[in-house]
């Protein structure tokens, strides 16, 4: 039987999304278990290919360059890119150093040095193509099994 | 001779992001470095200057998991600071979403992070629905944690970021009706949590490390209030905890660390379970008291059991309140805007979390501070991980690589908490 490949990734944020996603399996893992093939998901598995994907759902804003490294890594794996939540839709609110005044910029630059940070958090359209968004703080639980379902639909997985 | 670098580069199973990086030479363990490596936020900077009621919805985006701790915490920082006198209903209602929180995250890290590694299997959804036990256990997995979502869902609005608690009360009160259900929920998943408890009883993993072990304490183990106590036998009150605990400062981390009373620490279930199990619910402390022979503990592991436990007390509790909470008509108190400094202090699934306030006269933050648990836990982490290696050093690199993942697994770090905020000296405070 035909599965959708999906991997589920989370750069900069609160993951309240992926507790989102744990949640939905609640009620949904029987049928899940049955047309979705979990390629990685670090939150759940040790196992991770990420070699390609149907649908990369990714959570969380771009804060580095090693972060945008590996979003592009994802993108070019993946023929379907996902937003999931606000950070991953907007930059906000991890995003929120953007707007710090220059005092608050002097106490943070020495870490941001550090750490190899970017000099701004990016959403990830700022990146990469995003096919389609699931926003929400944390996401939408209708939007995304809406999203979801129309890629098992359209990857021919259910009819 | 063994000699050989090891690194993880990225631990699965935990909350957020941690890195590994060991150097073995002639059987000697050179070098160990656990890395907390979610980049920061900067919330302690964010929140300076943000008006006092945006404070807890603020400080929840902090953590996804964590969420509702990070408002009943900040909730309790600024009734502190404001002298403000909560109302037995609103205390009740908080400790209805807490017990919710520690019963939906204790089952997540129980049975989808730490019970794969007692199985021997990768992931929870490995388990064959054809073989009764294994169906069994996944069935489990989903109603418990699907009935600690549902808790806090009714009592807080929504189970992550939770809208109703605010400073001053509930700004929308939970329907009464719904109460025999929710308990009929509760009572249905005991017997799961039952067989939790015995699977992770009987579990041969173990690291034993004598430890002062941390956590807030009151008679009725509700998370919520009490004193600190230690098992060094000592009492403090919340200000002496604040002064207790110092900044260390980690520089291969994204996430501060701390030491408590100029000593590393543990906190968390194993520590709240070890100082205070004759303070378990009656009927959980009747069910499980087998496996409550086994605290205190000076297992690592046996921080899994002690959430597993946690479940169960969470659940009796929860009912009990239930039983005979009459919700009566109530609005939040009017917060009356001043200067003053509060503090809070609760226990989040993983420990000790604790908020200092500075508030100007308008109501805005001048200050904050926040100590998550993970941070306290870090330094303890990273020492017992080099325990484990100086212990096991002959072993395999991918049994090595296995079993220190299990290591820190056990103790349910959060990362996405413990990095988010950067320390800032506190001058003239």
């Amino acid at each position: 039987m035909k599965k959708l490949s999906i991997g589920w990734f989370s750069f900069s944020c609160c993951e309240d999304s992926t507790i989102i996603f744990t949640e939905l399996l609640n009620d949904h893992y029987k049928e899940w278990k049955q047309i979705i093939d979990f390629r990685s998901i670090l939150v759940m598995q040790r196992k991770e290919s990420l070699h390609s994907f149907d649908v990369a759902f990714v959570e969380g804003a771009i804060t580095s360059k090693e972060q945008e490294k590996k979003l592009k890594q994802i993108r070019s794996v993946s023929k379907k890119l996902v937003a999931i939540g606000n950070c991953a839709c907007s930059g906000f609110p991890s995003g929120q150093r953007n707007d710090f005044d220059p005092a608050k910029q002097d106490e943070i630059a020495f870490l941001l040095v550090r750490f190899a940070y970017a000099e701004r958090v990016q959403k990830l359209a700022d990146i990469v193509t995003v096919d389609d968004y699931v926003s929400g703080c944390p996401m939408n639980e209708q939007g995304f099994l809406t999203i979801l379902n129309k890629y098992l639909k359209e990857f021919g997985v259910i009819a | 001779m063994s000699t050989f670098d090891l690194t993880i580069q990225e631990f699965a199973k935990i909350e957020g992001k941690a890195r590994l990086t060991v150097k073995v030479k002639d059987s000697v363990v050179e070098d160990v470095r656990f890395a907390i490596t979610e980049y920061k936020r900067f919330y302690t900077q964010a929140l300076r200057g943000k008006d006092i009621m945006a404070l807890p919805q603020l400080c929840c985006r902090i953590c996804g998991t964590c969420s509702n701790a990070h408002i009943l915490c900040a909730v309790q920082a600024v009734e502190n600071a404001l002298g403000m006198i909560t109302s037995e209903q609103t205390l009740l209602l908080r400790k209805l979403i807490n017990y919710g929180l520690m019963i939906r995250d204790h089952a997540l890290h129980c049975y989808v992070f730490a019970l794969p590694d007692i199985l021997g299997i990768d992931n929870i959804l490995e388990l064959d629905e054809s073989i009764p036990d294994q169906r069994q256990l996944l069935e489990d997995t989903f109603q418990v944690k699907a009935v600690g979502n549902m808790l806090s869902a009714h009592i807080g609005g929504k189970s992550v970021h939770a809208p109703y608690p605010v400073i001053g009360g509930f700004s929308k009160l939970p329907d009464q009706n719904r109460f025999p259900d929710m308990i009929a929920s509760l009572e249905s998943i005991r017997p799961a949590v039952m067989r939790l408890i015995q699977r992770l009883a009987e579990s041969p993993f173990s690291l034993h490390r004598v430890s002062n072990y941390v956590a807030k304490i009151d008679d009725e183990y509700s998370f919520l209030d009490g004193d600190i106590l230690t098992s060094e036998g000592r009492t403090y009150s919340l200000m002496e905890y604040v002064n207790a605990i110092r900044h260390v400062e980690i520089p291969y981390s994204h996430a501060s660390g701390y030491i408590f009373d100029d000593g590393v620490c543990m906190t968390g279930a194993l520590a709240r379970i070890n100082l205070a199990k004759d303070k378990l619910h009656p009927r959980t402390k009747q069910d499980v008291k087998d496996a409550l022979r086994m605290f205190p503990s000076t297992n690592i592991f046996h921080n899994n059991l002690a959430q597993a436990i946690e479940i169960l007390h969470s659940i009796d509790r929860s009912i009990d309140i239930l039983r005979h909470l009459v919700i009566v008509p109530e609005r939040p108190q009017t917060v009356m805007r001043k200067a003053g400094t509060g503090v809070g202090i609760i226990e989040a699934p993983r420990g000790i979390l604790m908020y200092r306030l500075v508030l100007s006269e308008k109501g805005s933050i001048d200050h904050i501070q926040i100590v998550v648990p993970t941070g306290q836990n870090q330094v303890h982490i990273e020492q017992s991980i080099r325990r484990y290696l100086e212990q096991n050093i002959h072993q395999g690199k991918d049994r090595l690589h296995r079993e220190i993942e299990s290591i820190v697994r056990a103790y349910d770090p959060c990362m996405s908490c413990a990095s988010h905020f950067l320390t800032i000296k506190w001058v003239g405070v």
